[in-house]
Parts: structure tokens; sequence; C-alpha cells
């Protein structure tokens, strides 16, 4: 069954990335996305509207009959805002929220899994999950793709797979991808050779709101490049054992941090505290970095009075269609750094600065 | 540095990407990237910028022979013109209908040009027929090598049938 639902009801949800318990420092979450395309239509933005209405139909028609309550919405029924929370939320992409008639998506009741239609390809199959955890995101991925792929015709070809609008994700159609927290690779100045390292072994490293995005905060999307010639498992491990690698570069680069410069780090971290707790207007990409050295202060146990996980739902309810829909009005940017900064101070009231 | 499109302007955008050892660096003018389709303040895609540069490449020894430039899929009606410009196929049969060039393009993206991972279970059983039909296909070719004409006729005929049942959009091409 499908539910049409209010955006306003997302808000306050956890987000199913942010579960508790996960104890990873610098792994954040973990996302699988299988393109899928129907062979008897056009690709989406080739196609007529007739042809992705029909698309559309075909898949409301196979959600409603699948025995989970799934939300969904359609494109054009929603405000740039309500766009902008699916966005913020990791929900859809940016080139979803660009669409207009005939495009959606149908999400899974605890946000984990949603499916985009009539993206740039007909069918995104996304599930998001915390931690490092791509085998479970891929294999629930698979098995709704097995599910969709029962009453759905699709594009395949023997020798090149899962056949998509861009050439780069023919084959798989996977793009597997870790978000990771590493603050002490960039103070150390290292981020760099990193990000040359990772590309090349065929992995690309985005910001953290995906392909195209700037890395503010020191969050990264490490993910594989290579969709043709290697399977789901092999893509899968690879792209594990370098985060794994990863985590251990960054875990040794903050003990490092506290060896070599612990006198920066202090001095950011009590900084970062000082303006979160007192300013009283603030950006959102000032906010991203200030929370961003506030998580690194956690971990290295130089602030407390609060969960790493409630410390994470800032990074979203921060953003300026967040903070519109906290708020319940449209407001300009002027009137959301203000806001912003309310809401971080009013977080702050509860945060220790150990640091003495 | 100057732009590598304009070869004018200072180049102010530098993108870098590589695959598997190679690196490809590009150093783009503002104006130019803007012309290219990259807006700097949405999402920007390196492998549409490659796949524009490539393309560029191959239309100009391609323009020699225009036919094959005026190349469209059958079933879409993308023209070649077009899937250069927008780095995005139109539907499943331009795989077929670009073929050469997508060979090179995959190629150099993914470094194969075979799927080797997860099949559709509807598809399985059809799959293992274009397999066995490629199998026999070899078979075919060891029996011509030992002058065993009659075999190499009666595997003809297997694959023949094997064909008839699966139309030739499934065997490998």
């Amino acid at each position: 069954m499908i539910l049409e639902k209010n955006i306003d009801e997302l808000v306050d949800n956890q987000g199913s990335w942010l579960e508790p318990g996960i104890n990873e420092a610098p792994v954040i979450s973990s996302r699988i996305r299988l393109a899928r395309n129907l062979t008897d239509y056009h690709f989406p933005n080739w196609a007529n509207s007739e042809q992705n209405y029909a698309v559309w139909q075909q898949s409301k028609k196979l959600f409603d009959s699948i025995d989970s309550n799934y939300m969904f919405w359609k494109m054009s029924d929603l405000s740039v805002v309500d766009r902008d929370v699916l966005f913020e939320r990791h929900l859809i992409s940016q080139e979803l929220a660009n669409k207009n008639k005939n495009s959606g998506v149908f999400v899974s009741p605890d946000e984990s899994l949603s499916v985009m239609i009539n993206e740039e390809d007909h069918i995104r199959i996304q599930v998001l999950h915390a931690g490092l955890n791509l085998k479970d995101a891929w294999n629930e991925a698979n098995s709704i793709d097995d599910e969709l792929e029962k009453s759905m015709k699709y594009a395949y070809s023997s020798s090149l797979g899962y056949l998509t609008s861009c050439p780069s994700n023919v084959g798989t159609g996977l793009r597997a991808s870790v978000m990771l927290h590493l603050p002490g690779l960039v103070l150390l100045d290292e981020m760099d050779s990193v990000v040359n390292g990772i590309s090349k072994i065929g992995l690309a490293v985005r910001g953290m709101w995906g392909e195209g995005t700037e890395a503010v905060s020191n969050m990264f999307q490490v993910s594989n490049q290579i969709t043709l010639g290697k399977n789901e498992e092999k893509i899968i491990d690879h792209l594990e054992q370098i985060v794994t690698e990863l985590k251990d570069h960054e875990i040794n680069a903050r003990k490092r941090l506290i060896s070599e410069k612990l006198l920066t780090v202090k001095d950011h971290v009590s900084r970062s505290f000082g303006t979160l707790a007192n300013a009283h207007v603030m950006t959102s990409s000032e906010a991203l970095n200030l929370l961003s050295t506030i998580r690194l202060g956690l971990d290295l146990d130089l602030v407390a009075g609060f969960s790493r996980q409630d410390l994470d739902k800032l990074f979203i309810s921060t953003q300026p269609a967040h903070l519109q829909k906290i708020e319940k009005k449209e407001l300009d940017p002027a009137q959301r750094d203000v806001l912003r900064a309310e809401l971080l101070r009013s977080f702050m009231k509860n945060a220790i600065l150990k640091i003495k | 540095m100057n732009c590598e499109f304009c070869k004018k302007e200072k180049a102010t955008i530098h993108l870098t990407q590589v695959v598997s050892g190679e690196m490809k660096k590009l150093n783009l003018c503002q104006s130019c990237a803007k012309s290219h389709g990259i807006d700097l303040n949405s999402p920007i895609s390196i492998t549409d910028i490659l796949m524009g540069i490539e393309k560029k490449n191959s239309r100009n020894k391609i323009l020699n022979n225009e036919k094959e430039y005026d190349l469209t899929c059958s079933r879409c009606n993308m023209s070649r013109a077009e899937f250069s410009k927008k780095a995005r196929l139109g539907c499943p049969n331009c795989y077929q209908a670009f073929s050469a060039e997508l060979k090179t393009i995959t190629q150099a993206m993914h470094h194969s040009m075979n799927h080797i991972g997860k099949i559709p279970n509807k598809q399985i059983s059809q799959i293992k027929v274009s397999k066995q039909i490629s199998s026999l296909k070899k078979q075919i070719v060891t029996a011509i090598k030992n002058e065993d004409y009659e075999e190499a006729a009666e595997i003809r005929d297997k694959i023949k049938n094997l064909d008839k049942n699966f139309n030739g959009e499934l065997s490998d091409t």
C-alpha cells in the first residue's frame, strides 16, 4: 500500500542512517544505488510525457501492491521547500528535485529505502544505512530489485548488463558509497593525497550531498566509478576494504593530532564551541564546519553533554529547507541564518567544554 | 594556464579524474565551462565533460564519414550529434545503434565491455541460451579447424534453432 504523506511529518523523524549505537567515529553511513530501466520505453529525459506517465503509473500500481506502507510523492505536487527537505534527507537527488510531471519517489516508512521514478533512469533504488554496512544495504536493494522485476521488463543485455541512460552506469547499475567524517586527515593536510590515491584505484571522492557537491564540514563520500566487468559483490568488497583502510588512517591521524598538535585541536574545538554557543547569525556552511569540529571534539572526549546521534541530526536540521519546515513558514536567507544560530545556541546549552 | 577549449581565457576551473591509473585533467575558463553545460551551481559530472571531449575527438574523425555521423537510433530517433551533446542515451536500443562509439567509451570508463554481475531472474533462461550459442560458435570453429564439416553443419543448425526462439537481440553481438 502507498500513502501520500505530508512532508512536515518527516522533519521530526530521525532518518534511517542516524541510528543509535553505531560507534565507528569516522564512518557515517553506507549507501547502495541501483539504476534500472524498462525496455519498452525511452529513457526519461528523452521520452515524451505519455511514456513517462506510463512508467509512473506502472510503478505506482506496483508499489501499491507491495505489502509495506510506502510513502510517496510526485514532484509536481511538492513545493520547492518540500523537495529540498527530501533532498537534504538524502532521499532524492538534486536532479529529481528539479523534475516536474511524472517524476516522483517511493520511500519506506523508516526512510532507509527510496525508489526514484523517472530521474535520469526510469528506476533508481537507493538504500541508506548507518555505519559501514554496505552488504546489508546491497541485500535490501537487491531484494526490492527482484520484487520490481517480477512485474517490470528491465532493459538488459547479456553482454552489457543493465542498460542505463548514461554509459557510466551500464552493467551492474550499482553505485556503492560510504560517507565519512575525516577532520583528522584534513587538519593534517593529508586529504589531497588520500583523494589522489583513492581516485587511482577506480573510486571517486565527493562531497556530503553527492555528485558535484563540495566537501564541506570534512564530510566525504567515497564511491565506485566502475560498474562494468566486476560483479556487485566484488565492487562492494573493494569499496569496503578501502573504506576500512581509510577509517584506520583517520583514527591514526587523530592520534597524531593529539600527540603532535594538541594545542591546535584544543583551539579549534574551543573556538567552534564558543561560536556555536554564542553566535546570533550563522550561514549553513559555517554551521556545518563548526559542527564538524565539535564532532571531532566529541570523539576525542574534549566535549560532552550530548550524543553523537543528536549532533549528527543537526547536520540535516540546520539545512535551509528543514529550518523553514521547523518554523513552518518561508524564510529568506537572512532570517534562516538567525534561526539557525538560535537553534544551535539552544542545543549548546547542554554541551560541556572539557578543555580547561 | 589557458583554457583547453578556447585556448584564450585563463583557466579557472580545474577538474581531475583518474580511472585505474590514468589521470585525466581538464582546465577550463568560466565561459567555456558554461557553454559546455557545466553549471557550477548544480551537480557537475566530470563523466559528462570527459564524454563530451572524447566525442569531440571522435567526431572530428567521423566527420570525414558523414553517413556514419548522421547515424540515428532507429527506435527513439536520437542522433549521434544529440548523444554527443547530452552525453546521455535516448533508449535501450541506442546501445546497439551507437555500439561502435560506446565500445570506446565503456572501455575507457570501465576498462571492460562485459557485464558479469546480476542477471534478472526472468532472463536467466534466455541468457543461458545465449551463452549456449556462444559456446556452440566456439565448437564450430574447432570443427572447421578439424575439417569436420558435417559436425560443423550440425552445430550451425543447432545455433539457428536456438536463435529462432530468442530473437537476435539477446545473442552476443
